[in-house]
């Protein structure tokens, strides 16, 4: 048995922090939420530099031909120095669906496009205060065109295409449509993590292209997602313990550093639990990505749960250690928090997750 | 990244997977298993096993071959602990002497003694206890008070151990004892191996909250023992405690019981207020928990293992299985029973039933919690050997141990 990421593969995700901290990421990250750019455009065309946009995106299609080991690493390291670009929308999501539903037409258009960064994708799901379900899609495409709206829809005032879910005459499946078509409406979208954009988007009419897919496949790209937002939420929680415990090691009080009483020790083994286990289950979802296993939608639940888990415990935690420095708005621990509530929102919440697990495994277990 | 053996490793489980099938009888289900009908037959049944591995070259895979082991892998001894699982097998009862008492007489005891007393431990022929905790000193097992003084090249000690498992069936035991009280307490301590047959050893049982008696207090009044019997140098028992110690976290593992797949199958089955439990969104969301939790484990074990098998040393990192587990177990347990409502808390002698397994786990959890290293000592452990946090401030530091404050509890 070899459960580990090999020697190149560590090495990959060395190069990947220390560029990112060479980048001042998490400093980019603010200025994006305290300023008017969507995302940071400077650290994005570096992140296409470095190839990480085409890292599992195969090379007859413009990519580098990685596995998705490789991207696992990646989004690791992007989820702990909280990069304010759209990296997920487009790889995780845009790339994914292209790649996996597209025609070869249209994979020679958008992959290699995706792949130099030329593009940006953006997934269109969610259309109003609750979950989007096969039954509950208001989008509908029919002779070549989509309409409906959807909204939270993340990096959809930047991108220049979507992977909409819309329903047809048999199922709900996926289709894509350029933003410059006409018909589409952009709305920029305020939230909580304003280091992350966020739009309405409405469709009226909109020229779209259908790709090959029902709503197992919507389902199929979400748990394939699952499992690299979650190595997103995993860098983010173990950012959140470190910076907790470096803080508590050099803060004193009552004659001695706060790292030395056991309500804070504890308090960080708790966060050490709660991201061994995350990093153990992300490993198992990453396995089952990367060898395209049959437990996926198992794998994909688990790890998206417990990375999940881990990144709110130690967002929140890490805001209790620091005390009252960790409310203040100098401090980096509520970019942290925001994020790991932005994450845990973008591909469906915790209950929805909870559930799919068991039932993918009553599916598994059939009695 | 993959879960596939290597070829060397699937010719070892077939190996394995080939002998156990020729020496022992397949489960025929998950909840199949070996039980036996008292203590004292089990200990006969499980001294017969051992003595099959140890002729068929299975026995202590870990240990050197000299000693009557086979020096596997860890990846080897994972592999063999899959494969036996599958077969209905005694357990128990050797693993104390095996484990904790076997490596320690392998660093510290003399060739004469290794060869007396480590081949009869790897047949089940003679078994061996650890006496360490005492009534004032658990988690701060350093504490311990059982005095050894020396006169000539023999010692006598006094004094009372508790928690001791097995200490009823045990031919020797591993013990710590205080030479020297005016000492700091981590400095005044020395070990031996003592027969537990001396005149002066008093073995009680202790009744746990479960109404069983699988722990002993163990009295010593004059009890001699010889020097050539002390492992490491006078003084230094602590370091040598601490070899097993660490073996002790690694020992106790996974707490045994009713798991995600028992609750998972009940809640499957049970009817709650008119419709199946697993349609009811508080038990799936428990048992997401659960399922995350015990899969979070295991993988983090496979990490480990893969870690092994490149020839590096486990952490600490291990220490957060127990903690999860039976943390994980006390709740299952009462989901179990809570599932059963009212018939739940029923006691039973009903072979099989339902609720005794949960009731197991009830009284299980809470002692397993506690047993090698309490949550609160391994969160200790997993802060300041894992993180780097600083220890506690103590309020013994330094002191000679006769001048160390004590309660009346």
């Amino acid at each position: 048995m070899n459960f580990e990421f090999s020697a190149d593969q560590m090495q990959l995700k060395d190069i990947a922090r220390k560029f990112l901290e060479k980048e001042e990421s998490v400093k980019r990250a603010r200025n994006v939420l305290e300023g008017e750019a969507s995302y940071d455009e400077d650290l994005w065309s570096q992140i296409i530099e470095m190839g990480f946009t085409a890292t599992s995106i195969p090379e007859e299609y413009g990519g580098l031909g990685l596995g998705y080991l490789e991207l696992c690493v990646i989004a690791e390291e992007l989820g702990r120095s909280l990069a304010p670009t759209p990296f997920s929308s487009s790889v995780y999501l845009a790339s994914e669906a292209v790649l996996n539903f597209g025609d070869d037409s249209t994979k020679q258009v958008y992959l290699p496009a995706l792949a130099a960064g030329e593009k940006i994708g953006a997934f269109a799901h969610t259309e109003s205060n609750t979950s989007p379900t096969e039954s509950n899609i208001e989008c509908s495409f029919s002779d070549g065109t989509l309409s409906g709206t959807k909204i939270a829809v993340v990096d959809g005032d930047i991108a220049g295409f979507y992977i909409v879910t819309a329903k047809n005459d048999s199922s709900v499946g996926l289709y894509l449509v350029d933003a410059s078509s006409d018909g589409v409406d952009i709305t920029a979208q305020p939230t909580l993590d304003p280091s992350r954009s966020h739009a309405a988007v409405t469709f009226n009419q909109a020229k779209a292209t259908e790709l090959k897919s029902d709503w197992s496949d919507v389902l199929n790209l979400l748990d394939r997602a699952a499992v690299l937002f979650s190595f997103e939420q995993l860098g983010g929680a173990e950012a959140c313990m470190d910076m907790a415990k470096d803080y508590a090691m050099g803060r004193y009080a009552f004659g001695r550093s706060i790292a030395s009483f056991q309500a804070i020790k504890h308090k960080l083994a708790d966060m050490f639990i709660a991201v061994e286990l995350a990093r153990s289950n992300c490993y198992y979802g990453a396995w089952a990505l990367s060898t395209d296993a049959p437990e996926l939608p198992t794998a994909a639940a688990t790890c998206r749960v417990s990375a999940s888990q881990a990144y709110h415990e130690c967002s929140k935690e890490n805001i209790q250690t620091h005390g009252g420095m960790g409310f203040t708005w100098e401090f980096d621990c509520h970019l942290y928090y925001r994020r790991c509530r932005q994450l845990a929102a973008n591909i469906g919440s915790q209950a929805i997750w909870k559930d799919k697990l068991i039932s993918s495994l009553e599916r598994a277990n059939q009695i | 990244m993959d879960f596939n053996d290597t070829p060397e490793e699937a010719n070892f489980r077939k190996e394995a997977f080939e002998w156990l099938k020729d020496n022992a009888e397949l489960k025929e289900g998950p909840k199949d298993g070996w039980r036996a009908a008292s203590e004292e037959e089990g200990l006969k049944q499980v001294k017969v096993w051992q003595k099959k591995l140890h002729d068929g070259g299975w026995a202590c895979l870990h240990w050197p071959k000299t000693f009557g082991g086979r020096e596997s892998s860890p990846i080897e001894r994972v592999i063999w602990g899959q494969e036996v699982s599958k077969f209905k097998v005694p357990g128990g009862y050797l693993e104390i002497g095996q484990g904790m008492a076997g490596p320690v007489m392998m660093m510290y005891a003399t060739e004469d003694q290794k060869e007396r007393y480590l081949p009869p431990m790897s047949t089940g022929e003679e078994i061996w206890c650890q006496l360490f905790s005492e009534p004032a000193a658990g988690s701060d097992v350093a504490g311990i008070k059982t005095k050894a003084e020396l006169d000539g090249d023999t010692w006598t000690v006094n004094g009372q151990k508790v928690w001791t498992s097995g200490a009823h069936f045990s031919d020797y035991g591993i013990l710590v004892t205080r030479s020297d009280p005016s000492a700091p307490k981590h400095k005044g301590l020395t070990f031996f191996f003592v027969d537990m047959k001396s005149p002066g050893i008093e073995v009680k049982p202790i009744k746990q909250i479960s109404g069983g008696a699988n722990f002993n207090e163990v009295y010593f009044t004059d009890v001699k023992i010889p020097d050539s019997q002390r492992l490491g140098a006078v003084g230094d028992g602590w370091k040598v405690s601490l070899t097993t110690l660490m073996n002790e976290r690694l020992a106790v593992g996974d707490a045994s019981g009713p798991d995600f797949q028992e609750a998972f199958s009940l809640a499957r089955g049970q009817d709650l207020n008119g419709k199946l439990a697993i349609e009811n969104d508080s038990v799936r969301d428990k048992l997401a928990d659960w399922y995350c939790q015990q899969s979070g484990l295991k993988f983090a074990k496979y990490r480990n293992i893969s870690a092994l098998s490149r020839g590096e040393t486990p952490g600490p990192q291990s220490s957060i299985t127990k903690i999860v587990s039976g943390n994980k177990l006390q709740e299952i347990a009462n989901f179990g029973m809570d599932m059963l409502d009212s018939a739940g808390i029923l006691r039973t002698d009903e072979e099989g039933a339902e609720q005794s397994m949960y009731q197991y786990g009830f009284y299980g959890a809470a002692g397993i919690r506690i047993a090698g290293g309490t949550d609160e000592i391994l969160k200790n452990i997993i802060s300041e050997q894992v993180l780097g946090m600083p220890q506690d401030m103590r309020a013994d530091k330094g002191l000679p141990f006769n001048e160390i404050p004590t309660g009346n509890k």
